[in-house]
């Protein structure tokens, strides 16, 4: 279980996130959406570290988040755009994150092998396309087998083949209790993947529910619709 | 410490099979090795060195470290959302940008000067190897700053490339023109203090005390050495350079602890 409550950050005196309170829950994959600015990235990073918010608290599994970096070891991130060092090879970038996890921590090859990443290992980074990047990145974000996964547009860059690989690991995980936030502007993704929905509008929570009640409650079929309509909407149900 | 080490040592990985910084090694070889065989004795070639060394060392530090701040972003972002502390992971990052740039001084000042046993005037290329170093970790540190300050990229480069600038080439001519318009006015105080304020002002007086010479001294150096005896001045000189060289890391250490990536 992840809970935020009463989150703030701002940028330059812009307040991006204006007191967030959320629960999410484990064993389930929730959709964190909204438009261009909402907040959806700087929550995501407040979660994994990246950024610090100005107020409020996050805790994992009833423990509060502070400075100690040790809770991390629990998550597995993909980032919005990933960049690796030029000059490594895919394997010295995956052997850093296995050395900074320490022998003690378990390791979890399968993506690597699903997305056909072997041949890629001895590759520099340089020479990568755009694509097997990407695929590292979200490979490298499941590898600890962690019992939160943060995805911040993971499929960006994927082909169909590798995305329904990764479609098919997020929902394992899932099914093997692991918490998992995900951000995507690909709707019909979602749609396959989500169980809950946050939608975020100007910082504040605006829904926090099952995908189905979404459709239910805006009578929308489908969550791409769904989460138009509660853009266009003055009074939203929380 | 140890998580440190492992960051510097990738990192090192990285930038040491970059071409940039081949280059870079090889450039200083070559100007010292064709100085020494053509530039007339050791110590005018040390000279010219020394010149070479103040110019370019300050411009390589900041601009290298500023652009490869901005372009390991979102591997430093992929780096602490592992269980790392962010003071390793500023520590491994400047550690081993440190260490290569340096490496690239002392390689191609210093190689030529060992193999030649020191082409006599061993002690002061040693000076000079140990200068560059220094220049290296303040504008390194500069640019570490500078980047971690500076979301924008063009606009982090832009600023580094100022403040070389500023302390390599307006620094002094401000100083001879301030000087020039206030003449009469007891100076050497107030001058004292500028040289102290300029990193490559410090290391230009450091190195031409050991050299004795004072065509390259500029305005600030000449006053500062009319202040002081060689070793006081010598000693003033590097303990102010020692300081140049920590504060830009602290204040990078201390930006990285404190952002928003």
């Amino acid at each position: 279980m992840i809970e935020f409550s009463g989150l703030t950050k701002s940028f330059g005196g812009r307040e991006v996130l204006r007191g967030v309170d959320l629960c999410v829950s484990p064993g389930r994959v929730t959709a964190v959406v909204g438009s261009n600015g909402a907040g959806k990235t700087t929550l995501i990073k407040c979660l994994v570290g990246l950024v610090r918010p100005d107020g409020g608290e996050m805790r994992i599994d009833g423990v509060r988040l502070g400075d100690d970096p040790a809770y991390r070891a629990a998550i597995g991130y993909s980032s919005q755009m990933s960049r690796f060092p030029e000059h490594l090879t895919a394997r010295e970038v995956t052997r850093i994150l296995l050395d900074l996890r320490g022998e003690s921590a378990v390791i979890d090859w399968e993506l690597f092998e699903r997305l056909a990443l072997a041949p890629h290992l001895d590759t520099r980074v340089r020479a990568l396309s755009g694509g097997t990047r990407q695929k590292l990145a979200v490979a490298l974000a499941f590898l600890f087998a962690p019992r939160v996964l943060v995805l911040d547009e993971p499929s960006a860059g994927l082909d169909p083949m590798a995305n329904a690989v990764l479609k098919d690991k997020i929902l394992s995980e899932r099914g093997k209790g692991a918490t998992v936030l995900v951000t995507s502007h690909v709707m019909s993704e979602l749609d396959e993947l989500a169980d809950d929905v946050v939608f975020l509008r100007a910082g504040r929570v605006g829904y926090v529910g099952s995908a189905q009640k979404l459709r239910v409650f805006t009578g929308q079929p489908h969550l791409e619709r769904a989460i138009a309509s509660m853009m266009t909407r003055d009074v939203i149900c929380a | 410490m140890r998580i440190a080490w492992k960051i510097a040592a990738f990192q090192l990985l990285d930038v040491l099979r970059s071409r940039w910084l081949f280059g870079y090694a090889i450039s200083f070889l070559l100007a010292t090795e064709l100085l020494l065989r053509f530039g007339g004795d050791a110590t005018r070639a040390l000279v010219s060195l020394t010149s070479i060394v103040l110019f370019i060392v300050p411009l390589a530090a900041i601009v290298f470290a500023t652009i490869y701040v901005h372009r390991a972003r979102e591997f430093i972002e992929l780096l602490l959302a592992q269980p790392v502390g962010r003071g390793a992971m500023f520590a491994g990052t400047y550690g081993a940008m440190a260490v290569s740039l340096s490496a690239g001084v002392v390689l191609g000042v210093g190689l030529p000067f060992a193999v030649r046993g020191g082409a006599g005037v061993a002690g002061a290329a040693a000076v000079l190897v140990g200068a560059g170093v220094a220049l290296t970790l303040v504008f390194a540190g500069m640019g570490v700053a500078l980047a971690l300050r500076t979301d924008d990229r063009l606009r982090a480069f832009g600023i580094a490339l100022g403040v070389w600038a500023g302390a390599a080439l307006a620094y002094d001519a401000v100083l001879l023109v301030l000087a020039t318009a206030m003449a009469g006015a007891p100076l050497e105080h107030p001058l004292l203090v500028a040289t102290l304020a300029n990193p490559i002002d410090l290391a230009r007086v450091v190195m031409l005390m050991h050299l004795d010479i004072s065509a390259l001294m500029g305005y600030t150096g000449a006053s500062f050495t009319r202040l002081f005896a060689a070793p006081t001045g010598t000693a003033i000189a590097a303990a102010s350079l020692a300081a140049w060289a920590a504060g830009p890391a602290l204040l990078g250490a201390r930006l990285f602890r404190r952002k928003d990536f």
